[in-house]
């Protein structure tokens, strides 16, 4: 039934990510540490939602990102990539992922250069998703909700 | 298929269809891939008949100017256009002319009648304006299948006045509960505000059971008419209702305008709301007196070439007969329904019977979140709605937080809904769930 367009969109990494999530369930309050943010992000246009928890350690490395949420496989794959892609690096590491997957969505489809691809891992598969300007949004909301939950750490200034 | 007809009123046949189509020029393109447009959103918006689009292009092309001002013939001509379409829209529903303000949209006319009840409940309007003043201890009334636009603003005039906000519940077949008038509607209702038929259901609301609840304990009733107006023949003065709203784009009209009626009676005591001018008689650095209805709601240049463009689209519906509209798409909702039933995995949130509902069918894809829904069956051509559909609480009351919505128009044809039927079939599969 489908011509192709649907796999590119839908690439196996991003199927496999919304079926597996990593990442996925809340921290309790016990496992909170000095530098933890969290926030909580809506789509109000079709109601996907993401609550996400970001963990510094003292030198601002992320110790750990924990979520949960309700949407497309293309907000919850995203997360849950975003997950992989983050913990263990610190921040400046983590603004340049940031960076360069909010610019793959800006490219309409055609994709980045081998080191873009190279930052972003299974990031890349996401390619797909910036032909489509309706769902770029939902790729994003839990990068959104990264950047708020990192400002909510008082590990950096809100800009 | 189980599709019945409730009455055996003429139907469009196979050739007055073509002809119908032939009218809508977007219905005629393609898509990515060369794939034929299914459209299945016109619940959100209508695609345009030529004559609509004539309408427009034919009032800026000949007849553009300022209407209500001015003695030359241009304005003369451009006055008449806009109160022709007027005279058109009102007896398309069955009210008089000069019951009908022009508003931008639905949500718009829904406003205008809350925010006047909150300028008399300031004191604005006077002593007659007082029946329409709210305060701490009165009730509005709304229910649980209302698009936001038909239950925002009546929150807000709770805060604003004091009075509460209560609400008639959803039954499991997303029909609102009428066996709960009795116990919400009391004599502290001031106002009942509901739904003609539900954006996501298509459920119908039995409007002259509110009616006649309001009417016995002196409340007035607000119809969100948007689903109604384009779909089945719609008699507002025979409803019985105060007021109704409904807008131009979902009836085969322009976006930029909508109507809202209202018993003359009721427009002549309501204070205005948007004031500046072209609503004024006289003006005095102290004071301002008001023009009557409808000009006294439509301050500032109006959407005259839309609200021409609404006028033609109500003739468009007229001639074609709203009967066999309604006939036409009660077959789709048949078709639609039996389509939905076909695939394994998929549920109807709503009605799952064709009696009293639209050809607007709702549904959860199992597994499958509605936005993906929505783009597989976009890679077939099949265009749907998806997501809360700015009815939030009533998908809340489903357990949902979205779904897939198709729903038909008068264009819309057994093939189209055959082509969503299929890719529906492939949906569940491609996410790699079980399809049996």
């Amino acid at each position: 039934m489908s011509t192709g367009s649907m796999e590119q969109l839908y690439q196996q990494v991003i199927l496999d990510h919304a079926k597996f999530p990593h990442g996925k369930g809340l921290g309790v309050a016990g496992d909170l540490h000095l530098h933890t943010g969290e926030s909580h992000q809506v789509n109000p246009t079709c109601g996907d939602e993401v609550t996400l928890q970001v963990d510094l350690d003292e030198t601002g490395v992320v110790r750990d990102v924990r979520w949960d949420g309700q949407g497309c496989s293309i907000s919850q794959a995203s997360v849950s990539v975003l997950h992989d892609l983050v913990v263990g690096n610190d921040l400046a590491t983590v603004d340049e992922i940031g960076g360069t997957f909010r610019a793959l969505m800006q490219t309409r489809g055609a994709g980045l250069d081998d080191d873009a691809e190279e930052t972003l891992g299974d990031a890349t598969a996401f390619t797909g998703v910036a032909k489509y300007p309706a769902r770029i949004k939902c790729a994003l909301l839990g990068w959104a909700a990264l950047t708020d939950a990192l400002i909510k750490t008082g590990a950096r200034e809100s800009s | 298929m189980t599709s019945t007809l409730d009455t055996p009123a003429r139907t469009l046949d196979a050739t007055e269809l073509a002809a119908v189509r032939a009218d809508f020029p977007l219905l005629a393109r393609t898509l990515r891939g060369g794939r034929p447009l299914v459209y299945l959103d016109s619940g959100a918006t209508s695609q345009k008949p030529e004559v609509v689009l004539d309408a427009e292009q034919d009032f800026y092309a000949q007849r553009n100017a300022a209407v209500h001002r001015g003695a030359h013939q241009l304005a003369e001509e451009a006055t008449e256009a806009f109160e022709d379409a007027r005279d058109r829209v009102a007896s398309f529903v069955g009210v008089s002319p000069g019951s009908l303000v022009w508003t931008s949209n639905a949500t718009a006319g829904i406003n205008l009648v809350a925010y006047a009840m909150s300028n008399a409940s300031l004191g604005r309007g006077g002593a007659a304006a007082r029946q329409f003043a709210l305060g701490p201890g009165d009730e509005i009334v709304v229910t649980e299948a209302e698009h936001h636009a038909n239950l925002v603003p009546w929150q807000e005039l709770a805060i604003r006045t004091g009075a509460s906000l209560r609400w008639l519940g959803v039954d499991d077949d997303g029909r609102i509960r009428v066996d709960e008038l009795d116990t919400v509607v009391t004599d502290r209702t001031k106002v009942l505000a509901f739904t003609h038929a539900s954006n996501v259901t298509g459920a119908i609301t039995p409007v002259s059971a509110f009616v006649e609840r309001a009417r016995a304990v002196g409340a007035l009733t607000v119809l969100d008419a948007c689903q109604s107006v384009p779909h089945l023949p719609v008699d507002l003065t025979a409803l019985g209702v105060d007021f109704a709203a409904f807008s131009g784009h979902k009836m085969l009209g322009p976006t930029g305008v909508g109507a809202l009626y209202g018993r003359r009676e009721l427009l002549e005591a309501m204070p205005p709301v948007t004031t500046g001018g072209s609503m004024v008689e006289v003006v005095t650095m102290e004071s301002t007196t008001y023009a009557p209805p409808p000009q006294r709601f439509e301050a500032g240049t109006q959407m005259v070439s839309q609200a021409v463009g609404m006028g033609a689209a109500a003739s468009y519906l007229h001639e074609l007969g709203m009967d066999a509209v309604a006939a036409h798409e009660a077959h789709l909702a048949g078709l639609l329904l039996d389509a939905v039933a076909s695939v394994p995995g998929v549920r109807v949130i709503g009605p799952t019977d064709t009696r009293d509902r639209l050809a607007t069918v709702s549904f959860v894809v199992d597994g499958v979140h509605a936005h993906d829904v929505g783009q597989v069956l976009d890679d077939a051509g099949v265009a749907v709605r998806v997501g809360h559909h700015c009815a939030q609480p009533l998908h809340r009351r489903f357990g949902v937080a979205s779904t897939t919505r198709a729903s038909a128009a008068v264009y819309t044809t057994d093939e189209e809904i055959e082509v969503f039927r299929e890719a529906l079939t492939g949906v569940r599969a491609f996410f790699g769930l079980e399809v049996s």
